[in-house]
């Protein structure tokens, strides 16, 4: 996944998570029946996770635009300078 | 977001917390229930008998009664099942309150709520000394609303004017 598809997944988790509770327990309230509730925020839980878990195509829309092989050879790492390897004494009192 | 691992810990940890807030707010939902129930007993026979144990003489009540009750206003959506029970109540010079549990049932469900039965106590109705001769006690009716999820409630119907014989068989 990309970071945009990373935010959507995130964003269409929460939300469909939350509508699925809503709408379960308005359900189970209106209808008297607790097994109600239970039954249609587990169906909701299953959708969310067959939707948001998987690597899905719509989730990799925005590609992250990786530098070509060919310009990563123009322009070589830089390399640590000689200085660095040099320790400061400890001052000893 | 990165993983599998990740997302599918979000969407667990996430729909476990819904599902705490909604079985939370069905619990709440049963503070809206103003419950009007109802309860008679009659006494179609009270026999006192005394009994011996390790030298202590005991006093034994058997009894036969009719018990009726309408508890269908207990039940919401949010409940398991309803536990009542039958206790006598009565005052000696030693202690102020004695209870003693005469009978109880587990209703299921609404529909077995409203019932009319005929028992005898289904527990000894037994107590040291002298202490239950023509005592006058208190039949109450306990009930425990059980939920399915959430807090129980408790209370109860007290029905007073019962008297024990004064002899005994």
């Amino acid at each position: 996944m990309d970071w945009q598809g990373q935010k959507l997944a995130e964003q269409l988790m929460q939300i469909m998570l939350l509508s699925f509770a809503v709408i379960a327990f308005a359900s189970g309230y209106v209808m008297a029946s607790f097994q109600m509730m239970i039954l249609i925020y587990a169906a909701g839980v299953v959708l969310t996770t067959l939707l948001t878990v998987p690597n899905w195509p719509f989730f990799n829309r925005h590609p992250l635009t990786w530098l070509d092989p060919s310009e990563v050879e123009k322009h070589p790492k830089p390399q640590p300078s000689a200085n660095v390897t040099q320790k400061k004494k400890p001052v000893k009192k | 977001m990165h993983s599998y691992g990740y997302r599918a810990n979000a969407v667990l940890t996430f729909s476990l917390t819904l599902l705490a807030v909604m079985c939370a707010m069905a619990s709440l939902s049963d503070n809206r229930n103003s419950p009007s129930p109802s309860a008679h007993v009659q006494l179609r026979s009270l026999i006192l008998n005394v009994t011996s144990f390790h030298r202590l003489s005991l006093y034994v009540v058997s009894m036969a009664m009719n018990i009726s009750a309408d508890l269908q206003s207990l039940f919401t959506w949010n409940t398991k099942q309803v536990f009542v029970f039958l206790a006598a109540e009565y005052r000696t010079p030693k202690h102020s309150l004695n209870q003693i549990s005469l009978w109880d049932g587990i209703i299921p469900s609404k529909e077995h709520a409203k019932f009319w039965i005929h028992t005898s106590n289904k527990y000894r109705f037994i107590d040291q000394g002298s202490n239950l001769r023509g005592k006058e006690f208190n039949l109450t009716m306990h009930w425990h609303v059980m939920p399915k999820t959430g807090k129980m409630f408790a209370d109860k119907i007290v029905m007073p004017g019962y008297r024990l014989p004064e002899e005994y068989r």
